[in-house]
């Protein structure tokens, strides 16, 4: 790979981390786990002027819950951290099911949570389990730490909202307001592809009714997709046949298909309707057999 | 005491593969891991477009950047008459576009550097001026009234056609369709693949002036070619030509043409006189070398009541992209196309084809095809599925009703080829065994009453494969033979060289094997070498699944030959006549006292220490093999699928492979290169393709796109042999490396068939995606001829 010149720093601090990207002005980029970095510098997509490789800031690479419940996980966190946790995979089986589905596992030992979130690729898998979950991006610039809720921090196709000298630091999943209950569902052409259509869905549950629902789309939009009515129509349902039928509907008709080689724009529409009545008849048959 | 066979490694031995010793460890020597003396480093420029005039093209921005040593251009290419270069179909090929670029990645200018990122950073500063001309990405586009005319370089081209031809017998063909019961037709595209190495093309072009002698290290399956054709093209003497082909990461065929990398390496290192490296990137690779299929095929098959058919009709339509770049062993037009049928006992048959010019890259032979065999299969089990569906009848008896019978042989094919021997019905017998088949179509039964869809697939072939012999295969006339060199040293090791070039094959462990089956020389005695146009003889090189039949058979000549010469110092060392002599593996003995003998290394060292009076000394000889035909090997294969009426996904449950390739040398080796074919075939059947969209960009230009299937969906392979030796091939021998991918894709497409045909669908064009499948359950629909990408706005 032949990428143009840069200048590389890898500093093992967050301070001077951040202190590297005053200095750089708007031309360095972080260096996280370079799957899609990489690539993009071999191609000469991004020509960054200086490289921040946050490989070596030892403080950021954990993930745990947090005695409210809540998940943090810090930007260090490799995919395949969150795919071989047990706790992860017996408190929160949105993130559990996804985690074996983002790329291969090569890609998985490198590639970076928080980095997938900041990269804002349509097609990535965590954004839509962040949407689907209420996730937030703690960001840390000069002037100290601020959060921001995924929703508002993912700007459009492969941009955020992170100011040239901020890093994220961490992405905070909060506490479920009952059962966490959720899935992942992605159409790959073979493993290590980009969705042709995925869906994310976490519900929570408390005697018997979904207290709070989060559903999302990836690849079949420009950005990760809410589909937050059909989520919405979930609240306060036991998660019965019409109610499951009726939000995979609201999620087929708020995706944004293209039609391209990974199929035709009316078929991945169709992908998300099945997709997101499977996992929730997955979902409410896995509760009723649990209660 | 006689010696093991097995246990010294000759035939039927499944011997480690010597090779991966170093392959393993990281110890391969491949082009880029060849490092000179002063070398530099080249990089090439593409077209970013399919079709334009150049304006102009400005250079001067990249000749300031400092570690610059040179710019070409094609004008500079022309001024030495090297701007253009035949192809091996006696077309020709821009090296350097001068006039017009003709395809997306067309190779425009080349820049010489200290090193490969400042080669990178001048070819971002060259300016091209393009004025884009219209665009051409389809035979049907290609020859419509009014389009832009692709080749208007060449003087009688008034149109887009490269090609029409025909083969057969049109009138008898005419008569079968008469008689008649029923008529079957159908329609497909075989989509364009890319055999994608993982190691793409490059060379190290290394021309010292003071000994007037050009060394060229080249990722190339064929050596011996590339010589013949830089003396050619480049007018350098032969003998001051060597071609080294060191250890190569697959070429399934995309590594036997002459690319303008290499030509253009040639001539930056005679122009700089330092040594000049050249490495494709994957991207370049992809978008520019030599791909696999893009034909449209259309036939039609007449069939008895009885199940018999009585003719076929093919009709052929072929994308050569913008360059008719193939290598061309017959003297057709469109290869081995008139392969097809070749396994059924078929009365009358005729073929058209016709082949079109397009804006896109040139080739259509490579990824393991043997010269359209590929397709040639694929369409003659589809169109056999059809005709089964069509009759009523199931689709395993259709087969064995028609299939040529053991004591049929020799058998005139319905083109025109002679095969030789097979037990066709008994392979098809052990597959439908192995796989359970009537059980499996009662399991369909009552799959089917619950929604779910099953289905099983059929696919038996046989194929021409070993070309030549030299009276009917020739490449721009140098005759389909080769050759070995066997030199056994005086302490009875040896070192053979040919003029096959492994890639993968697994050469230096398999010709040894064949060494030590004729001679008794253990194979860990024996070094194998290939690759070097100075020390190796002339060969034709690797592909189209020749070296075993071609190459391997002269190993069992040349052996011979050493073991005459080892006979008659026998008869000197145990002092009696040669006719007293006996035979046995790695030892000759007195017939009428067989305690008496001497073994070949005693033989060996008696050539250099004690040889008879008037013999010359040494062991050392050549053999060069024509062969009298090709070989057929037989395969059948049978698929069972589960297809989910949802998604339009679908699970391959079996897959079991009976391949019949004669007598089998190392049969690790052989189910190895069976399990890489199948894995091909069902990347082809399920994702693996490249299109383009309407301006001719490429989709498939990486691997993002571009879809290499990983362990994890590549399903199990059950595989069974038969065996029934060539009658011709000095060991019995008959080519394997293709048969796998050329059969395989027809029995995973016609499984998936199988299970939605009740729906009223009869073709899915490859590849299977999901999408098209469940396109067509729901629209109970075909979907034939290559549905052009569309690319919509939300
Ligand atoms: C073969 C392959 C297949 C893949 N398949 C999938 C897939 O199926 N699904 C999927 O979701 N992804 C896939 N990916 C992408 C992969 O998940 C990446 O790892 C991920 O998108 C980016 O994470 P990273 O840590 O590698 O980030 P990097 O590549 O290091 O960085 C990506 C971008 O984010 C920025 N960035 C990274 N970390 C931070 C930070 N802490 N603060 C601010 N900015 C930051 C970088 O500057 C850069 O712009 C694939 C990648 C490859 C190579």
């Amino acid at each position: 790979m032949y990428p143009s010149r840069f200048r590389y720093e890898a500093p093992s601090s967050v301070a001077e981390a951040i202190a590297l990207l005053e200095e750089g002005k708007g031309e360095a980029k972080i260096l996280a786990g370079g799957q899609s970095l990489v690539p993009m510098l071999k191609l000469r997509f991004a020509s960054p002027e200086l490289l921040v490789d946050i490989n070596n800031i030892a403080a950021l690479d954990y993930h745990h819950f947090s005695s409210d419940g809540a998940l943090h996980i810090g930007a260090l966190c490799r995919h395949e951290h969150l795919e071989k946790s047990s706790d992860i995979s017996s408190r929160q089986p949105t993130i559990a099911a996804a985690a074996p589905l983002v790329a291969d596992p090569i890609v998985r030992t490198r590639g970076t949570f928080v980095g997938s979130v900041c990269h804002a690729d349509p097609q990535g898998d965590w954004a839509a389990c962040m949407v689907a979950l209420d996730g937030r991006i703690v960001a840390q610039g000069p002037s100290g730490k601020r959060e921001i809720p995924v929703r508002s921090f993912v700007s459009g196709p492969f941009q955020n909202v992170l100011a040239y000298n901020e890093l994220a630091v961490e992405a905070v999943i909060p506490a479920p307001k009952g059962t966490a209950l959720g899935g992942y569902m992605k159409l790959e052409r073979r493993v290590g592809d980009f969705a042709t259509a995925a869906v994310a869905v976490a519900v929570d549950v408390d005697g018997g009714r979904v207290t709070r629902a989060g559903i999302a789309l990836t690849g079949v939009g420009g950005t990760t997709i809410d589909a937050a009515d059909a989520a919405a129509a979930l609240v306060g349902s036991s998660l019965d046949a019409e109610t499951i039928a009726r939000a995979a509907e609201l999620a087929a008709g708020v995706a944004q298909p293209r039609s391209d080689h990974r199929g035709s724009a009316s078929y991945k529409r169709h992908i998300i309707n099945t997709f997101t009545s499977r996992l929730l008849s997955g979902i409410a048959e896995s509760h009723e057999k649990a209660a | 005491m006689t010696l093991d066979e097995i246990k010294i490694g000759g035939m039927g031995a499944s011997r480690r593969r010597v090779e991966d010793n170093r392959f393993i460890r990281g110890k391969g020597n491949y082009v880029d891991d060849v490092v000179l003396p002063g070398m530099l480093h080249m990089e090439i420029l593409r077209s970013p477009v399919a079709h334009a005039r150049i304006r102009s093209i400005d250079v001067s921005k990249a000749w300031e950047i400092p570690g610059v040593r040179l710019v070409l251009t094609g004008d500079m290419l022309a001024t030495r008459n090297l701007a253009w270069m035949p192809t091996l179909s006696y077309d020709t090929q821009a090296v350097l576009a001068t006039d017009k670029v003709r395809f997306q990645g067309q190779e425009v200018a080349a820049v010489i550097a200290d090193d490969p990122y400042i080669a990178k950073d001048a070819c971002e500063a060259i300016v091209v001026d393009y004025e884009v001309l219209p665009v051409i990405v389809n035979p049907d586009q290609a020859r419509a009234a009014g389009a832009a005319l692709i080749r208007d370089d060449k003087e009688n081209q008034p149109d887009n056609k490269v090609f029409d031809w025909e083969v057969g017998d049109r009138s008898a063909t005419d008569k079968a369709f008469a008689e008649a019961d029923v008529v079957s037709e159908v329609e497909l595209h075989y989509p364009r693949s890319h055999p994608s190495p993982l190691e793409p093309c490059g060379s190290i072009a290394d021309f010292d002036r003071s000994t007037g002698k050009l060394t060229v290290y080249m990722t190339t399956q064929a050596p011996h070619i590339i010589r013949a054709a830089v003396a050619l093209v480049a007018e350098l003497p032969e003998h001051m030509i060597r071609i080294i082909s060191p250890d190569l990461g697959g070429g399934f065929g995309n590594k036997v043409p002459v690319y303008p990398g290499y030509v253009v390496s040639i001539l930056a290192s005679i122009l700089t006189e330092r040594p000049v490296k050249w490495i494709e990137d994957k991207t370049g690779n992809l978008i520019s070398t030599g791909f696999g299929r893009d034909v449209y095929l259309k036939g039609q098959m007449a069939v008895r009541k009885d199940g018999r058919i009585l003719g076929v009709r093919m009709h052929t339509i072929s994308d050569h992209g913008a360059f008719f770049s193939d290598a061309q062993p017959s003297k057709f037009k469109i290869g081995l196309m008139h392969s097809a049928f070749s396994c059924y006992d078929i009365p009358a048959a005729h073929l058209t084809a016709e082949g079109w010019y397009t804006n896109k890259a040139p080739g259509g032979v490579a990824y393991r095809c043997s010269f359209r065999v590929t397709e040639a299969m694929f369409f003659q089990e589809r169109m056999v599925q059809a005709a089964a569906d069509d009759l009523g009848m199931d689709q395993a008896e259709f087969r064995r009703i028609n299939l040529v019978r053991d004591d049929d042989f020799p058998h005139r094919t319905p083109f025109g080829f002679l095969t030789d021997s097979g037990q066709y019905g008994k392979c098809l017998d052990v597959a439908l065994e192995a796989i359970g088949y009537e059980q499996f179509l009662k399991d369909q039964e009552e799959a089917r009453k619950k929604g779910r869809l099953l289905g099983v697939g059929i696919s038996t072939m046989t194929e021409p494969l070993g070309a030549g012999n030299s009276r009917e295969y020739d490449i721009l006339g140098i005759k389909m033979f080769d050759s070995a060199e066997l030199r056994v040293h005086m302490t009875g090791k040896a070192i053979l060289r040919t003029g096959a070039k492994t890639q993968g094959q697994g050469h230096e462990t398999t010709w040894a094997q064949i060494v030590a089956h004729e001679l008794g020389i253990p194979a860990d005695d024996i070094v194998v070498e290939e690759g070097d146009t100075d020390t190796a003889p002339f060969g034709m090189g690797t592909y189209a699944s020749r070296s075993t039949p071609v190459a391997g058979a002269a190993v069992a000549m040349v052996s011979r030959k050493i073991r005459a010469k080892a006979r008659k110092i026998a008869a000197h060392l145990l002092e009696v006549s040669e006719e007293d002599i006996e035979w046995e593996l790695g030892r000759f003995y007195v017939r009428s006292s067989p305690d008496r003998g001497v073994s070949i290394q005693e033989c060996a060292m008696a050539a250099y220490s004690n040889m008879p009076d008037g013999m010359e000394p040494g062991l050392e000889n050549v053999a060069y093999y024509d062969p009298p035909n090709l070989t057929w090997p037989f395969a059948a294969y049978v698929a069972t699928v589960e297809v989910d009426p949802e998604t339009g996904v679908w699970d391959v449950l079996r897959m079991v492979a009976v391949d019949d390739c004669g007598v089998r040398i190392n049969p690790m080796v052989v189910e190895g290169q069976i399990m890489g074919g199948l894995t091909e075939a069902y990347a082809m059947a399920s994702m693996q393709f490249i299109t383009f969209d309407a301006e001719g960009n490429c989709i498939g230009s990486n691997y993002m796109d571009y879809l290499l299937p990983t362990a994890w969906e590549t399903p199990g392979f059950e595989l069974h042999e038969v065996v029934t030796p060539c009658p011709h091939h000095p060991i019995g021998a008959k080519g394997i490396g293709e048969c796998a991918t050329v059969g395989g894709p027809a029995a995973f497409v016609n499984a998936v068939m199988n299970a939605v045909q009740h729906l009223g669908v009869r073709n899915i064009d490859m590849p299977l995606l999901p999408d098209r499948v469940h396109a067509a359950i729901n629209t109970r629909s075909d979907i034939s001829g290559a549905p052009p990408v569309r690319t919509d706005s939300p």
